[in-house]
């Protein structure tokens, strides 16, 4: 059978072959921790802790009142250095408790019930004392996904296990080395918001993940295990919805208005562990990669690890490196400093040496349509970016600007190197910044 | 090194590039008149390869010229002149006077390409301005001088065109499908370009294959003619094969510039083509519609564009 895909986007190239083949590492404690306070949607945490204090791994650092957040947790034991503003990932400063860890790494757990005493509401509470947010980029606070409200009940339950970012192998690695929680995290999802069926959509690239889930799932008659054609961006949650279950979301709906919830497989993982381990989300595995990376691995990470750190951990840097990116070459935050820590939704940490890390002398567009063909939303990008640079934001609302999933297919093929994402923010900025006004 | 002297470069994701570059594009575009050039130097020897060459070196020599003046980026390295000038000498008969693909080479990129502002910005495929200046010009030079380079028999002196439009006047019968073999593999009453169909559509199959083109600019332009004609009484093999349509339809039709971004847009451009080239062809004073056709249809892009656009995803039908 052809594996179903979505219309329009584009065949990368993987590049995974540096570190699909590494079974995940755990490292040696780093010298210090720096842990933000604010690493989802929603609203930042307050400090629990002072300068000073003994903190012990899994206790919580950080919590708000609000519903749309998620607390933060220690993932070292040791003493408060400092609660002071930190660079973050996205360019700007955060509040950020600083950890030196003293290596005896003890422990505190989440309470949690006997498995056949979950139910539903007990599920999310312990979804949200333990921190989880979506753990692929879009960290929004997971107990909120699970909490769908009564007039839109969600039939299906989709895993997202494209992981269709090049480089990137965390994902891949964790659906072969932690099957068996992935599988009991579907369900737990599937009891919890009383859905009927579970999907795990998985790139063909990946066929050793997908015999596997499909070997333990054979007798489970309402999980599917459904081979996606490697596409991108068959990851974003609107094109898995449409190739797995043909509906398409709204323009201005989300998966739910739908009655569908998608999960990244970290974010499953994490869930189980939380439910029947009690474990807090405080590390995750990363992929540290990328052709200006000495020796590439797949780690598995405590929050607030810094970049630094972890390309000391893979053997350094292969020649001079022009770019350190967050995430992936295709949707990840350059840096400009290696002191940024590791956060809940770091998938990756991908270096690109000098020559490839070109500054990009956009030329006039020549229409040639490439942007058109590859745009997973059907929109025509070159327009956009058109009614942009000549400040007619109304007409690129019209375009449909802020339907731009920023996938940044359209600049990787543009022949005349136009930044279309650049001119993409600066409307959506104007335009979100509007509408609250 | 210590880290504090990286030199990092901070700029919005995509962070790779998997892109052709212009003067790749207008390589392969090259790359695909290359049968039909080399068709046309076997054909017509010396003096097509006098009008390619004057042609070519006059768009480029423009091209500079005109930078230079204006004290902008000299972008002749891109390629698109070198296209513009092989183009406009595949459209001209071969044995034109010296001047004219100099003129026309001129035309083309000044008044149809630079003074829109360049690259990118022309309305109107500029070697087809070229070739319709050139024709009201001086259309006796146009229209007359290819058949003295060769020493023909009569019947293929005169365009077979030409005789089409007399057959239908009824001045005299004549069985169009003789024309069907000498349009593929060598026509020598025509324009330097139009000597052979076939090599015409190997170098258009590499610009397919390649993607460069888009299949359904020449599907509508060769699907719209060959449904038309026989309604109109006319012979749709004949018309596809005769005249600069194949030429037309693959290479003038389908630049970038000048012709629709969307999918459906550029099968709706290819139709109107077609339409409009047998309309000419039929209705009209001039044996050949092409050149207008797909200059009418240039000047309607901006309105197909504006109203052939893809349905948006989550965006239901009729909203």
């Amino acid at each position: 059978m052809r594996p179903r895909t979505f219309e329009r986007g584009i065949y990368l190239l993987g590049r995974k072959e540096a570190t699909q083949n590494k079974p995940i590492e755990d490292i040696p404690l780093p010298p210090e921790v720096v842990i933000p306070l604010h690493q989802h949607v929603g609203a930042p945490c307050d400090p629990l802790v002072q300068k000073g204090n003994r903190v012990l791994v899994g206790q919580k650092i950080g919590d708000t009142d609000t519903f749309i957040s998620a607390p933060i947790h220690a993932s070292v034991s040791g003493e408060v250095k400092a609660i002071e503003p930190h660079p973050y990932f996205m360019g700007t400063e955060v509040l950020s408790v600083v950890v030196v860890p003293d290596g005896e790494q003890e422990e505190v757990r989440l309470e949690v019930p006997d498995q056949d005493k979950l139910t539903p509401d007990r599920v999310r509470s312990i979804v949200r004392e333990a921190g989880i947010v979506g753990l692929s980029g879009t960290v929004f606070p997971t107990h909120v996904k699970l909490l769908p409200p009564k007039e839109r009940p969600i039939d299906s339950v989709i895993i997202n296990g494209c992981e269709c970012e090049p480089y990137l192998t965390g994902d891949y690695r964790s659906m072969l080395e932690s099957t068996e929680s992935l599988i009991v995290g579907l369900k737990i999802i599937l009891m919890t918001v009383g859905a009927k069926k579970g999907y795990f959509g998985i790139g063909v690239d990946k066929a050793e993940a997908i015999k596997r889930i499909e070997d333990l799932t054979a007798r489970e008659q309402n999980i599917e295990v459904v081979p996606l054609d490697t596409k991108y961006p068959q990851g974003s949650e609107r094109h898995l919805i449409k190739a797995i279950l043909g509906r398409e979301v709204p323009r201005d709906g989300v998966p739910m208005d739908i009655g569908v919830l998608v999960q990244n497989v970290a974010t499953t993982i994490a869930i189980t562990q939380a439910v029947r381990e009690g474990k807090p989300l405080m590390e995750r595995v990363l992929t540290v990669t990328g052709p200006g990376i000495k020796n590439p691995k797949n780690l598995r990470v405590k929050i607030g690890t810094v970049a630094r750190y972890l390309i000391e951990r893979c053997g350094g840097f292969e020649g001079e490196p022009g770019k350190i990116i967050f995430g992936g070459v295709m949707r990840g935050e350059a840096q400009f400093s290696l002191d940024v820590p590791v956060v809940k939704g770091s998938q990756g940490i991908v270096v690109l040496p000098k020559e490839m890390a070109e500054i990009s002398s956009p030329r006039p567009c020549i229409r040639c349509g490439r942007c058109v063909k590859v745009c997973p939303m059907s929109l025509i990008p070159a327009f956009i970016v058109t009614y942009v640079m000549e400040d007619k934001i109304d007409e690129a609302n019209a375009a449909g600007v802020l339907e731009c999933i920023e996938c940044g297919a359209c600049g990787l093929i543009c022949p005349a190197e136009i930044p279309f994402i650049q001119y993409i923010r600066f409307a959506k900025n104007i335009l979100l910044k509007e509408r609250k006004t | 090194m210590a880290p504090e002297e990286l030199e990092l470069v901070v700029s919005v994701p995509p962070h790779i590039r998997e892109r052709e570059e212009v003067f790749q594009i207008m390589f392969w575009v090259i790359l695909g008149l290359l049968p039909a050039t080399l068709g046309g130097i076997y054909f017509f020897h010396f003096y097509a390869i006098k009008v390619i060459v004057l042609s070519i070196l006059a768009a480029v020599a423009t091209e500079a010229l005109f930078q230079k003046a204006r004290r902008l980026p000299v972008t002749i390295n891109d390629g698109s002149a070198i296209v513009t000038g092989l183009l406009l000498a595949l459209c001209l008969p071969p044995k034109v006077p010296w001047w004219i693909p100099v003129v026309g080479g001129f035309i083309a990129i000044f008044l149809g390409k630079q003074i829109f502002g360049g690259l990118g910005y022309n309305i109107f495929n500029p070697a087809l301005v070229a070739r319709a200046v050139l024709l009201l010009s001086w259309a006796e030079h146009m229209t007359k001088d290819w058949y003295t380079a060769l020493k023909v028999d009569a019947i293929a002196r005169a365009s077979p065109l030409f005789l089409a439009k007399q057959v239908k006047m009824g001045l005299f019968q004549l069985d169009l499908t003789r024309f069907y073999k000498i349009c593929l593999f060598g026509n020598p009453s025509g324009c330097i370009g139009e000597v052979s169909v076939l090599l015409l559509l190997i170098g258009g199959g590499i610009l397919l294959w390649r993607e460069i083109i888009d299949w359904r600019i020449p599907a509508g332009f060769i699907g719209s003619v060959a449904v038309l004609c026989p309604l109109l009484g006319m012979d749709p093999i004949f018309h596809v094969l005769a005249g600069g349509l194949i030429l037309g339809a693959f290479f003038m039709a389908t630049d970038y510039v000048t012709s629709p971004i969307t999918p459906n847009g550029r099968l709706l451009f290819g139709i109107g083509c077609g339409v409009i080239t047998i309309l000419l062809r039929s209705y009209s004073i001039l044996l050949e519609g092409v050149t207008y056709a797909i200059l009418f249809m240039n000047a309607c892009t901006p309105l197909i564009d504006k109203y052939i656009q893809p349905r948006r995803f989550g965006v239901s039908k009729g909203k």
